[in-house]
């Protein structure tokens, strides 16, 4: 089938490409895009590595075309830090070695961000809950829990600003 | 690992679906959420000729209470039933188990219509949809019909949803008063799909139990309702020794199949404990004490 146009709103800048309908939305966020902050993990919906914010929440740009993606607004973690710094989050990260290779990271915390805007004051199941959607095979998930506990009040008074 | 070709159709309304349905004669798609159909688009284990994207219907999105049903478009999101107060209020076993679906992101796409047409017996929907004797309704050349759980699920992967048919709406009967709930689910791991889920629903008059249902993901091809350990429960009550009695009911009520997850034998005893527990959990909400 034919390319098709894909015109959607990427990290707040709005972005077009062409590609065919079966192209995945996060091969067309890599290679059409050229934003490879965005890893290909498993490929099927499991591993979360692939996560992004499709209008606000979190989702898996593995199994979604990127032709459903037409008028979306996307946020990928190349849109997290501003001006050079760190977002909240990302520090914390930083802060509490939540990361150890990285391959996991860009979707542990896009699925941290979403899950800390609809629980911003959560405990520590629920955040072990929350992460239980991305695999993380270095860290033995102790240090993430601790970041996406410590960035919850960030995050709070962020929100408050 | 990437999707085959395939003609691609995001159409606006119901009729554009059934029309792209029927010109392709079973060799299309309709894509929902996507979160099962993509990743078998992406392992080639399914090679429709067409897509027909479901995602730019918004008719088949909303959550309303009619005539003491919550009846959802069959695109309504698993996240919107998560955080919807018609459903807390009204369907609350409904919100427990959506919170055993996937994991949040994946609730973000999934639907419940999705769900639901796709039939997998160890997942979450399904099982409610039969605990509660809910109803699908199917939209196809004919016209209109309403079904019932018996008459959907076939067996694995399976319904009566012809290729040319469109499940548009799901309706559950709201939850009466008097009555407690519980959603029990054992997995690997969170988010899996359940290797046993238990639904459970009890309607308390005084220490009579006068309504109890009961159904099982994971114990056989299609979910089950357990109707003869309802009647245990009906019929003594919901004192300890009459949740024993069901849970030992239920667990004799299931074929399981063996695989990879587990053994049958293994599901059996799940199904006991499981059941015994959240007829317990159902219990102390219809006494006031959950």
């Amino acid at each position: 089938m034919s390319a098709v146009t894909v015109r959607l709103t990427v990290n707040g800048a709005p972005r077009e490409g062409r590609c065919e309908p079966r192209k995945l939305l996060v091969d067309f966020l890599r290679e059409d895009l050229a934003l490879t902050g965005t890893h290909v993990g498993c490929e099927h919906g499991i591993c979360g590595a692939c996560t992004i914010l499709i209008d606000g929440e979190a989702a898996r740009s593995c199994i979604m075309l990127a032709v459903q993606a037409d008028g979306a607004e996307i946020v990928t973690i190349e849109g997290l830090a501003r001006d050079g710094k760190l977002h909240p989050l990302q520090e914390a990260f930083h802060e509490h070695h939540g990361l150890q290779c990285g391959f996991c990271t860009p979707g542990m915390l896009m699925t941290a961000l979403d899950f800390l805007r609809v629980n911003p004051d959560p405990t520590e199941a629920e955040v072990r809950e929350a992460i239980s959607a991305v695999l993380c095979r270095c860290t033995g998930y102790q240090g993430i829990i601790k970041a996406v506990q410590a960035a919850a009040p960030a995050l709070r008074a962020r929100r408050d600003d | 690992m990437k999707p085959p070709r395939f003609e691609y159709h995001a159409p606006s309304t119901v009729e554009e679906v059934l029309e792209l349905l029927a010109r392709y004669g079973g060799d299309a798609k309709a894509l929902a959420g996507g979160q099962s159909l993509m990743p078998l688009l992406n392992f080639r284990l399914t090679r429709p000729a067409a897509i027909v994207d479901l995602n730019r219907v918004p008719a088949l999105s909303y959550i309303t209470e009619i005539d003491g049903q919550v009846r959802f478009g069959a695109m309504t999101r698993q996240r919107a039933i998560e955080f919807s107060p018609v459903v807390r209020a009204r369907l609350p076993l409904l919100a427990e188990a959506t919170r055993w679906v996937g994991h949040l992101p994946i609730r973000t796409r999934g639907t419940i219509g999705g769900s639901i047409a796709h039939a997998d017996p160890s997942a979450e929907y399904p099982a409610i949809l039969t605990a509660l004797d809910g109803e699908v309704v199917i939209r196809g050349p004919a016209g209109e019909r309403v079904v019932k759980p018996a008459g959907f699920f076939q067996t694995y992967l399976t319904t009566s949803l012809g290729a040319d048919e469109l499940l548009t709406e799901v309706r559950l009967p709201a939850t009466p008063p008097g009555a407690g709930w519980a959603f029990e689910e054992f997995a690997r791991r969170h988010g899996d799909f359940a290797i046993v889920g238990i639904a459970a629903l009890v309607v308390v008059e005084g220490q009579r139990c006068r309504l109890a249902r009961l159904a099982t993901a994971g114990a056989g091809p299609v979910p089950i309702r357990l109707r003869a350990a309802e009647a245990v429960l009906e019929g003594e009550g919901l004192a300890d020794a009459a949740i024993e009695a069901a849970a030992q009911t239920a667990r004799g009520l299931v074929e399981p199949d063996s695989d990879i997850h587990a053994s049958a034998d293994y599901r059996r005893h799940l199904i006991h404990v499981l059941t015994a527990r959240a007829l317990t959990r159902a219990r102390a909400r219809a006494w006031g004490q959950g």
